[in-house]
Parts: C-alpha cells; structure tokens; sequence
C-alpha cells in the first residue's frame, strides 16, 4: 500500500477546485490566469497518472477506499473509491481539461478569469461524480456539475446560448430530482439508514429493504430518467444539439467527452448494480431505444448543415452503442460499452476542438461555408482526418475496439440487436466521411478559406494528445481492458445468477 | 398587595433578551428627537446594533441551563427550542439592522426611529418562541406584527410603499382576529389558553378524533399563522407588500418573524397535538409550493419574485408540519434557519442595487452586473442557487431534510408535488442569474461600491448559508435535541 492511496482521490478531486479558489483571489491578468490553470489541470492529471500506476487490476471491489463520516444525521459519509469503471472515466476527465484549456487560449478574451474558474470547478464535480460511493455524495457532485456547465454555455456560448444554457439546466434539473426520489427512499428503507452504496447493493442484494419488491421498477425508472437525459437516450436528446452548438468549444469537449458519460456511467453503475432483476425486465425497451438512438442520430447527423450539429448528434448515435452494451449484459458488451465511453470521449473531444479551431478563424460551423481547405491548412486537414477514422471507427484506431466489442455483445444477447446496431457502423463512416469531404476536398470556394492560417504550436499541443491517444487505444485496447474486465464482470455477477435462477425453474 | 418575591429573579433571565431588545428600542425611541437629524441616523444604527448584540449575549446567557423551564406562572420557557429562535430571530436582526445603513442612506430615509421599531419587532419575534401561553403569543404576534406594519410603510415618498403599509396592516388585522378566534375556540374545547394543558386533554385523541371545536380551532389559529408565513391560500398580501416596503425591511419580514411564526405553529401542531394536523398541513402545504412557483415563473420585478418565491418556501417548511415529529420538528427548524440566512442575504444585494427609490428592481436592471459588479453579483448567485436548493448551500439541505422527513411518514404524493415543485423553482431563480451574468447591460455605469455594513452583513449571511450546507449536523443535532422540548 502506497502512502497516498489512501487520500489520492481527495486528492486529485479538489486540487482543480483548490485551483479555482487560488483564481478567485488572483488579480485580472489574463495570459498568467490562463497559465496557471494549465498548470493546476496539468498537475491534475499528473495526480491521477497515480491511480492506474497503484491500482490492483486483479481485485475487482473498490480500491483507494476513503470512507469518513460527514454528517451524521442523516447518516451521510464521504465515501470515495474507485473501481475499473471509474479509473478510466476519471483519467479521461483529467486528461481532456488541459487541452480544454489550450484550446480556450485564445478564442476566450472576456471574462477569462471566471472562465477558468467554472472550468476547473466543472473539473472538480465530473471527478467526484465518477469517485463517489455515498449517493448522498454521489448526488451532491451530480448536480454541481450543472451549475458551471450552465453558466460556460450562457456566459461563453454562441447566439442562442442563453436559451441552451436554460434548456440543459432544466433538462437535466428535472429529471435527476427523480434520482434524488429514490435515493431518499432507499435511505428511509435501509436499517440502519444509510447512503452507502455498497451497503445498499448488499442489503438489496440480501433482500433486507422492506417493500423493496414493490417499489424497485419506480427506483429502478428515477434512476434511469435522470442517467437517460444525461446520456442522451432518445427521446430524452433534445437539448444536446442545441447545447453543443452554442457552447464554447471547451465546453462542448468536456459536454461530450465526460459529462454524457455521467448517464452511461450511472446506468453501469447504479441501474445494473442496484436494481439487476430490473435492468433485465426493462432491458428490451431500452435496447430499442437505444437502438432508435443509433439510427436516429445517424441520419439526422448525415442532414446537418451545421458542422458542430453534426457531431452532437453523432454523440447521440455513439452513445447508443454505449446503452445497448449496458443492457445487452454481456461480458464483452460491457466491456465495449466502457471503451466506446473512453473512446468516444478522446475522439468526439477532438473533433469539438478541431471545429472549434476553424470557428475562430471564420466564425461558422455551417459546412457549405467550406471546402477545399486540405490546401490551405494541410496540417489541419491532416489531424482531423485522423480523428474523424477514428470516430468512424477504422481498426487500429480506438473507436474500432468498441463498437467492435458491443456488436459482438449484441449477438450474443440478441442477432438482431447487433444488425440493427452494426448499420449505425456504417451510417456513421456515411456522415462523417461526407462531412469530412465536403469541407476538405475539392476547390476553395470562398475566397476568404484562401487564406486561413494552419495550426498554431498552441493548437497542436492541444490535438496531439488526443490523437496520440486514439492511436494507442486502437493498438493496445488490453491495457484499458485488464482492468476494466474485473469490474465488469463483477458488476454481472448477479445477472449469471439470476440466469441460473431462471434455468434452474 | 402583591408580595415583593412573587416573580423570582430567575424569571427576569428568562426574558432577558427580550428586556434589553424593549430597553435599548425605547433609548433610541428617546434619543431620536434630541439628536440632530443628520447624525441620528448612522449614530442610532450603532445603538441598535449594541442592542441587538447584547441581547444576542443575553440570550447565551440564557443557555446556561440553570435558568431553563417555566416562568412568569408558566407563560414563558426557556429551553433549547426557545433558545435556537432566540439565536435565528437576533441574529437576523443584527443582519438587517448592518444591511440598513447603507440602504437608509441612499434612499435618503431619515429615522431613528427605524432601528427602534427593528428592536420591537424582534422583541415580540422573540417573545413568541419562548411563549407557551396563547394569549402570551397573542400579544407578542402583535407586538411583533404591529412594529412591521409600520416598517412596511418607510419609504414615505413612495405611494407604493404607504399602499404596502395600510394593505397589511388591514389584513393582518383581520388575520390576528382569525387568530384570537381560534384560541377562544380552543378554550372552549380544552378548558385553557396555556399549551401544555391543551396538549394534556388532546393528547388522547391523538390527533384524530376529539372535541369539534379543537378542529375549528386549530383551523382558525392556523388562519392567522399562516397569514403571517404567507401560506396558500392566505398568501394574497405577500406580493404586494414586499414590492412596497423597504428591501432591508422585506429580508427582515420575511425570514424573523416567519421563524418565530413557525415556532409557535410547531407548539400548537406537535406539542399541544393539534388535531386534523396532517391534512391541514398537506392542502396548505402543496397550496403554497404550487401556488408560489408558478406565479413566480412570470416576475419581472425580482421583488416580486422573491415575494413568491417565499411563498414556494413556506410550503415546503409546511410539508415538514405534516410529517411524524421526531424528523419534521428538526427539519422546520433547520429550514427556517436556512431560509433566514439566504433570503435576508439577497434582499440585502436587492436593497443595494436598488439604488434611490427602489427603481433598479426588475430582471431588466439586472443585466449585465456580473460584469459591473462581479463581487456581489458573486454573492447574490449563491443565495439564488441555495434558494434553489444546490448542494454546498443551506437551502439543499433544507429541502432535503424536510422531503425526506415527508417520505419517513410516508407522504409520498407531498413529497412528490414539493420535488416537483422545487425543479419547477430552479428556472425563475436563475433568470435572476441569467439575467445577471448572460445579458448585455443597459448602462455601464458599475454598481456603487460595498459599505462596511453591508459587507458585514453579507460576509455573516453568506457564512451561514455556506455553514449549513457544508457542516449541517452540528446546528441540525442541536434543532434535534431542542425538538424533544415540544413533543
């Protein structure tokens, strides 16, 4: 046991709010601010490098485990702790502010201080999303997340940003206060009462939570609306569109990249690990929803005019394939679901932020205002192919791996779930490759495009990571999966179980 | 002749607080017409002040339990209950009497007289905590009511503000009446004014069942309390005064003496067991979460608004009053503690912005003071998102103690419309904050500066509100173990 096992998720959760503090007192001088949170999310990162570095891939229960009382009436503890699933989310939270941060260098010039702040404030409440094991915790860093996701979109966002920023917070708002429901009727069930989670799974589990069997389709639904709106699920998608387009583009790369994996995140971790009977009585119209999400957002990402359009709505289709792994309960569609969350979070950050790059030099997304540019911005043009192969989901390229994994996980569970799904596949290469080639290929058609300067140093430190990434995610998919397969499979154990029961009859 | 020791020294501690609050108010009430007129202002202001601290001093004083029980042939006690609104009802005094300075100023206001009548108010608030009497209660409503109504009615100049004066004072009359009605009913039915008995002769019953006239009673007693909370459907005044009245006045009206009512509500509901309590408390109780929001959603004038936002709020301290007493007495507690300290913090942002005249009061002046007043901009957000209920602020747990109290009696339909509710509150409070931060600024001109009053008091409100969404177990215990005094 490491010395700093024991406080580093405290650790790395708050030294971006630490940092946030420091910007509070910190006098308006806008390139130092701008420094300084690069190195407070740098040094974050570097943190949390600890946690794969010190974690046990063979223990599949919670490690780095931090449990203190908070409150006492209710019985609230901060309790912290991380398996497989939440490493990866948290690194991928890490690892993706910094280039937030790069890539805000210049296109923010108001208002950067606050900006900063709510980014790192933001960094701190993803974090504690994926960390925490009290759902009392669990909720507070929840709903934390809305507030500064809110206000970079109203404050920082585009023409409309003051009706999206309204739009994701109500969304959002409306549907955890469900969530919030059934937390609080599991903490009055529950004796002695109590927000842990693992004593909760285990007193379900145990069958020790009187009127437990009439209430758990109505926990199992609070709990799914709110995850379902965050994810998107369709028809809970609405307000992603307008919140990406209106977005700054760091907002948008942490938007996709992390906040929508809270949803899949909770499905994994709280439906599946609380509720099993009732994942698998519920799973069919999921799946189909999920399935409509996939086909859905493909083709109306294919229609899109807007560029920035387009990749929300193909964050529709990718999540999709993320809920139909959830709920296929299949080991390798568990396991493709928690890579295409990674995957999906390294490639569509990308893509947000190579939009972003063009919008500041010709303040559009509108696709049909392009074309041509691989000659004026070779460089450019280069970085975005690579990660619009990996989105597509090319092999050797990460987001291969796990489509591949959810499809195969799909016809175990169902044939016709992966057909359905694996045109998604193909609809996505549709959309993006046209998308790609009507921006890139052909003559310049405005003659401003001309003259539109490649990428900057700054710009490529910030996507080299992320490509850099993608790659090594397509070649060595084993490192991630080690340890996500122990959690994984124990997050089934209680399906293999309720098989046996079924069969057993 | 009345022998010389019928009234034990003792008896004089526990009203301590209230004795120097009436002293230190008549000083200022004498004070006022020999001083000059352009210095009385900031000088009373500091007396007041002292007052109010040294009652807050009186009032630990107080705490020592040697001094607790009955007094003044059982009209008054002293115990952790009447001690915790003690403490909430000063405290809130001392808030707004900093916040006063500032405001009286600009508004051009000049009486001394208004810190006097800030101490009457709060010596009757505090008197009905410590009250166990009806008729006691009777008087000290009154007292406190009638110190408000005047309040109400500062800003002279404004016709609005003498409308505010005479439309509460007109229906809180009426209201008081409703009051004394009831606890003649109640006397009726019960034999006696004084809570403890009644509770003696209704506790068999249990709250169902019992003489006719208690249910009319508590029925008429709960007109009266819940004029003065601004509960549905007795909620019509509540607009249209808080638009009128001073905004430093509006944050005291509407967080001290709904405490205090709110104490003497939980004496007659929980401790004198109060029959037909959970349906009664249900109807009010949805009546005004539902009633307050949605006529909220549509405020331009964030008077207004917050007027029926406090409206939504004494809803969902209502919710509590229909749950099981071990979980609702302690979640009231904490709630009005919390309301207190986030709603007397942004009616004091409200007053400072409001510049000469109150004319900077709608969403429309709003905009844009993220960037001309960052501070404070700062600060009035966070009292909107703990409005709200967001965690890391007193308002999340309020509204957190006070369902889950409601789901441990099994209320799920209340708790649902208040959850509801609560989602439904989140968007007017924060076209507040849009307002603030995401519209372009009519004027440039940045908002005057903080004064060392104002500051103060935001700095004490802001602390509180913090506290108790960081750390609520320790004041959350304390209203515990107080609620074991009225059960």
């Amino acid at each position: 046991m490491n010395g700093l096992d024991h406080s580093i998720l405290t650790l790395v959760t708050f030294a971006p709010a630490a940092g946030a503090v420091l910007l509070l007192f910190a006098p308006r001088r806008d390139r130092e601010i701008r420094v300084f949170a690069l190195l407070v999310s740098l040094f974050t990162f570097v943190l949390s490098l600890h946690l794969p570095a010190h974690f046990h891939r063979d223990q599949a229960g919670f490690q780095f485990d931090q449990n203190t009382p908070w409150i006492p009436t209710p019985n609230i503890h901060y309790h912290m702790g991380m398996d497989g699933i939440s490493l990866w989310l948290v690194v991928l939270t890490t690892f993706l502010t910094p280039l937030c941060v790069l890539i805000s260098w210049k296109s923010i010039h108001e208002r950067v201080k606050e900006f900063f702040i709510l980014l790192l404030v933001l960094e701190t409440a993803l974090i504690g999303v994926f960390v925490a094991l009290d759902l009392f915790l669990f909720y507070f860093f929840w709903e934390a997340t809305l507030i500064p996701m809110a206000l970079l979109i109203g404050m920082y966002g585009h023409g409309r940003r003051v009706y999206a920023a309204i739009k994701f917070f109500l969304y959002t708002m409306v549907a955890s206060v469900f969530m919030l429901a059934g937390i609080l009727w599991l903490y009055a069930n529950t004796s002695p009462h109590t927000f842990d989670f693992v004593d909760i799974q285990k007193a379900i589990a145990g069958g020790q939570v009187p009127g437990f069997v009439g209430a758990a389709q109505w926990l199992f639904l609070g709990f799914f609306i709110a995850f379902a709106v965050k994810v998107p699920l369709f028809p809970f998608h609405t307000w992603l569109p307008d919140a990406h387009v209106e977005a700054p583009t760091a907002g948008s790369a942490l938007l996709a990249g992390v906040l929508l994996k809270m949803g899949t995140y909770g499905m994994l971790r709280f439906n599946l690990g609380l509720f099993p009977e009732q994942s698998r009585a519920n799973a069919s119209w999921i799946v189909a929803l999920a399935l409509i999400g996939i086909v859905y957002g493909a083709l109306v990402a294919m229609v899109q005019p807007n560029m920035k359009k387009l990749i929300a709505y193909s964050s529709i289709s990718h999540l999709g394939f993320v809920v139909l792994g959830i709920f296929s309960f299949t080991q390798a569609g568990l396991n493709g679901a928690m890579f295409v969350m990674l995957a999906h979070g390294v490639s569509t950050g990308g893509l947000f932020m190579l939009a972003g790059i063009l919008y500041e030099r010709r303040h559009t997304y509108e696709i049909s205002e392009f074309g041509g540019l691989a000659t004026p911005m070779p460089a450019y043009s280069t970085f975005f192919l690579f990660v619009v192969l990996a989105s597509v989901g090319l092999p050797l390229l990460n987001g291969f791996i796990g489509e591949f994994l959810v499809l195969s996980g799909a016809f175990q569970a169902k044939p016709w779930w992966g057909v359905v799904a694996a045109t998604g596949v193909i609809w996505s290469a549709c959309y993006l490759l046209w998308m790609y080639q009507r921006v890139f290929f052909g003559v310049v058609k405005h003659a401003e495009n001309n003259s539109l300067p490649d990428l900057t140093m700054r710009e490529r430190a910030a996507l080299w990571p992320a490509v850099i990434m993608a790659l090594v995610m397509g070649v060595a998919p084993l490192w991630w999966l080690n340890t996500i397969d122990p959690a994984v499979r124990n997050v089934l154990l209680p399906f293999a179980q309720l098989a046996a029961k079924v069969v057993s009859r | 002749m009345i022998a010389p020791n019928l009234i034990p020294n003792a008896d004089y501690v526990r009203i301590l607080p209230e004795i120097v609050l009436s002293v230190v108010g008549m000083i200022i009430m004498l004070l006022d017409p020999i001083m000059d007129e352009r210095r009385s202002q900031r000088l009373l202001g500091v007396v007041a002040l002292l007052g109010a601290i040294a009652a807050l001093a009186a009032t630990s004083f107080q705490a020592r339990q040697q001094f607790w029980g009955f007094g003044f042939w059982e009209m008054v006690r002293i115990d952790a209950f009447s001690i915790f609104f003690h403490v909430l009802v000063i405290g809130v005094t001392i808030i707004v009497i900093l916040s006063s300075y500032e405001y009286m100023e600009v508004q051009q206001i000049r009486a001394g007289e208004y810190y006097g009548l800030v101490l009457f108010g709060a010596v009757g608030m505090a008197l009905m905590s410590s009250a166990v009497e009806l008729v006691l209660i009777f008087i000290a409503l009154e007292i406190s009511s009638i110190a408000t109504y005047i309040l109400a009615g500062f800003r002279r100049r404004a016709a609005i503000s003498s409308e505010a004066s005479v439309k509460y004072f007109l229906l809180g009359s009426f209201a008081t009446a409703f009051f004394l009605y009831g606890v003649a009913l109640m006397f009726g039915a019960t034999g006696s004014t004084s809570i403890a008995r009644i509770s003696a002769s209704l506790t068999p019953f249990n709250g169902s069942g019992g003489p006719m006239l208690a249910y009319l009673g508590v029925a008429l007693m709960f007109v009266g309390l819940g004029f003065k909370v601004a509960a549905a459907p007795f909620h019509i005044w509540t607009p249209d005064v808080y638009e009128g009245a001073p905004s430093p006045v509006v944050g005291f009206m509407s967080t001290a003496p709904k405490a205090a009512v709110f104490a003497v509500l939980l004496r007659i509901m929980f401790q004198a067991h109060a029959p037909g309590r959970v349906w009664l408390m249900w109807v009010a109780a949805a009546l005004s979460m539902t009633i307050g929001n949605i006529a909220a959603l549509v405020q331009d004038n964030v008077k207004r608004l917050l007027a029926y936002s406090s409206i939504a709020h004494a809803g969902y301290v209502l919710v509590a009053f229909a749950a099981l007493p071990e979980n609702a007495i302690p979640a009231a507690m904490f709630y009005t503690a919390s309301y207190a300290a986030m709603n007397v913090g942004a009616f004091a942002v409200v007053g400072h912005f409001a510049g000469l005249g109150e004319r900077k009061v709608t969403l429309e002046d709003y905009a844009g003071l993220g960037r001309r007043s960052p501070l404070l901009a700062a600060i009035l957000t966070i009292f909107l998102l703990s409005l709200i209920g967001i965690p890391i602020t007193g308002g999340f747990f309020a509204k957190f103690y006070v369902f889950s109290a409601a789901l441990q009696a099994n209320l799920i339909g209340l708790t649902i419309i208040g959850v509801l509710n609560s989602a439904v509150a989140a968007y007017y409070y924060l076209r507040i904050i849009i307002s603030m931060y995401m519209r372009e600024p009519r004027d440039e001109a940045p908002a005057p500066p903080i004064t060392p009053g104002l500051g103060l008091a935001l700095a004490l409100s802001l602390a509180a509100t913090i506290y108790l969404g960081v750390l609520p177990g320790r004041v959350l215990e304390y209203a515990a173990w107080a609620a074991t005094f009225v059960r």
